[in-house]
């Protein structure tokens, strides 16, 4: 018989569960229901055991045990305090499988903590079914492989790709939190805060329904034999104010550094490696996916993998778009076409 | 000011991205098609820890890079060729399966069990770097689980940039939500940073580095301790090369005008 914890913890606000930590508990309601087993949530990081209710009180409906580690120490997300957070929860738990968000907070200690659990841990879990065990979807090779795999050892930590379930929603009530108690250990590291590469807008936004792709075309000399990267950055920017739109890269253009005094800088100056889809860059989740000057070679669209609808604008009709990796592909020149688009736009939101 | 750095990083070996995939299942469980001969290359996030641990090593005399590599012997050679000619490093071939598929915790152990067995390693002053995930497996665990093996626990994933201090403290940069970094300040070693993309170009080939490590990487190859890696109870229940392929349709006689009314209400409202 399996028990069951989900592991959660707050966003920024410190008195509130993530989006991705409420997914993890869904799919931890999901699980128990198929198991009838016992479920038991913890939250962890906030800053009091007041905070940490607070935002235990959004899970409250599900009826499950609730423990909570909470301390300024344990507020940042740093190695060894979540890991001795994490460890402690799991140890109050007593759980055979271990739920858990894919966030940067606890990929960076998952692992670690199921080493001293004396468990195991798979990630970037897509999907989770239940027949006499669980089993569990993941892709291998950068999304080009999918697999099912199933676990005997046990606590079998499992951390679910952000998106793949419904956030919990409930009537938030009074939540009866136990605090766990654990010693905080010694940090040699201190959390300074976050800091965005790009001063003035933040292109990447995980939330739109929208990917906007930008390719090394947009940098290449055009039909009139001249470059127009200025041109590029402004209408690309534009698109990205009007549309809402995350906006990916490839890694050609990623990789292209402007010349001249400001070296060390992009291209395009809103650009980094962190917009850069595929092999070596993100896979995000999107409705629909725009690609613009792109050639859509298979290193790139295997970051696209989870995009719903996919369209591209290439000058080339040969590009790898027009090989089944989009619905539709337009042959034609993305300046033109990007500049009507956001006069379009324009025009519906005056 | 400089300092002596002990730095080991952790990277295997991948198939070449632009190869066509194919799962197959063995006596041994999934694997792909031929990859024994697929062209492999050094896993691409690794190779960036690779080349930032050459830079710092380079700008700090009296440092140390060993590059930890766990795959056949003879894959690992074909692949030094080319990564020995990019940065000076001891190589440690630790002889093994290749691919995506075996258990990440076995992994992490013989990987652990040879940096702990290092000749002259002093782990107190040791950065230990890698990809923050492969390219085969793509999980993000081997790294942190070395690092656990070896009691170090200030671990960074997802990381841009570790400048040094003075004081043998550093910054580092590690990749959050939204297109951010987490700013963190380590007080010193040891520490383990799994990289992403940071901010290095892949160097050059250079053969004459090349040829200073093919003296210290043959002899290496040939006493790789072989391991076999254990399941730990994963199974696989099922291996698929999913249907990628769309019905696309392609425009090529629409006007500029045409394409953007049709994008404009495909987008539709934000
Ligand atoms: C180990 C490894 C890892 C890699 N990882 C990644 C990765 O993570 N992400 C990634 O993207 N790539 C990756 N690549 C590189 C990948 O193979 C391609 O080289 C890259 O994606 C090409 O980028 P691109 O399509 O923007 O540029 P190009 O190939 O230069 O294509 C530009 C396209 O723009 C079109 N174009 C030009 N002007 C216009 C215009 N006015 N209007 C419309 N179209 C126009 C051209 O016709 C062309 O099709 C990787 C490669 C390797 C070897």
């Amino acid at each position: 018989m399996e028990t069951i914890l989900v592991l959660t913890h707050v966003d920024e606000t410190g008195s509130a569960l993530t989006k991705a930590s409420l997914e993890a508990v869904s799919a931890g309601v999901e699980l128990a229901k198929q198991h009838t087993a016992k479920l038991t949530i913890g939250v962890l990081g906030a800053a009091s055991a007041e905070a940490a209710t607070v935002a235990a009180s959004a899970v409250a409906a599900t009826g499950a045990r609730l423990l909570a580690i909470s301390g300024e120490g344990f507020a940042q997300p740093r190695y060894a305090t979540d890991a001795a957070g994490c460890e402690a929860l799991c140890r109050a738990a007593q759980a055979s499988i271990v739920l858990a968000p894919g966030s940067s907070r606890f990929v960076r200690v998952a692992a670690g903590v199921a080493h001293r659990l004396g468990g195991f841990l798979d990630t970037h879990i897509t999907s989770l079914s239940s027949n006499d065990g669980v089993d569990a979807t993941r892709w291998f090779y950068r999304q080009r492989v999918e697999a099912t795999i199933s676990r005997e050892a046990r606590p079998w930590f499992l951390l679910l790709d952000a998106g793949t379930h419904a956030a919990f929603e409930g009537e938030s009530g009074a939540a009866q939190v136990e605090a766990v108690a654990v010693t905080l250990p010694a940090a040699r590291t201190t959390v300074e805060g976050l800091r965005s590469p790009m001063r003035d807008a933040q292109t990447i936004r995980p939330n739109a329904r929208l990917l906007f792709v930008a390719g090394a075309g947009w940098t290449k000399k055009q039909p009139d034999g001249q470059i127009h990267v200025a041109e590029a950055g402004e209408l690309i920017l534009a698109f990205l104010r009007l549309s809402g739109a995350s906006l990916g890269s490839s890694k050609s253009l990623a990789d292209q550094k402007a010349e001249g005094p400001g070296e060390e800088q992009s291209v395009l100056p809103f650009l980094t490696h962190m917009n850069q889809i595929g092999q070596t860059g993100a896979t995000p989740r999107h409705a629909k996916g725009l690609s613009t000057c792109c050639h859509g070679e298979e290193p790139h669209v295997v970051g696209w993998r989870f995009i719903g609808e996919r369209r591209a604008i290439s000058l080339d009709p040969n590009c790898g778009w027009t090989r089944g990796k989009a619905d539709v592909v337009y042959v034609a020149d993305a300046f033109q076409v990007m500049a009507k688009v956001n006069s379009l736009l324009e025009a519906r939101s005056s | 000011m400089a300092q002596e750095l002990q730095i080991v990083v952790c990277a295997g070996i991948v198939p070449d991205p632009l190869q066509t995939l194919e799962p197959v299942t063995g006596p041994n469980g999934p694997g792909l098609k031929n990859e024994i001969v697929l062209p492999a290359v050094l896993d691409p996030w690794a190779a960036c820890a690779l080349y930032e641990a050459a830079q710092l090593v380079a700008k700090n005399p009296g440092s140390k890079l060993w590059l930890v590599s766990l795959g056949p012997k003879a894959k690992l050679q074909q692949v030094m060729m080319t990564v020995g000619q990019k940065a000076a490093f001891e190589l440690v071939p630790v002889d093994g399966p290749i691919g995506g598929f075996p258990d990440a915790h076995s992994t992490a152990a013989a990987l652990a069990e040879a940096i702990a067995a290092l000749p002259g390693l002093d782990r107190e002053r040791l950065l230990l770097f890698g990809g923050w995930e492969s390219a085969t497996r793509g999980a993000g665990v081997t790294l942190q689980l070395v690092g656990e093996r070896l009691g170090i626990s200030d671990q960074f994933q997802g990381v841009d940039q570790i400048t040094l201090r003075d004081d043998g403290s550093f910054e580092v940069l590690e990749r959050v939500e939204g297109g951010r970094h987490q700013v963190s300040v380590c007080a010193g070693t040891p520490a383990v940073l799994g990289w992403a993309t940071g901010n290095l170009a892949e160097p050059r080939n250079n053969p004459q580095t090349g040829m200073a490590n093919m003296r210290g990487i043959m002899p290496a190859l040939q006493k790789a301790k072989a391991v076999t890696l254990a399941a730990n109870g994963l199974r696989y229940v099922s291996v698929n090369l999913p249907k990628q392929q769309r019905e696309t349709r392609i425009e090529k006689n629409m006007t500029a005008d045409e394409i953007a009314r049709e994008l404009v209400e495909w987008i539709g409202a934000e």
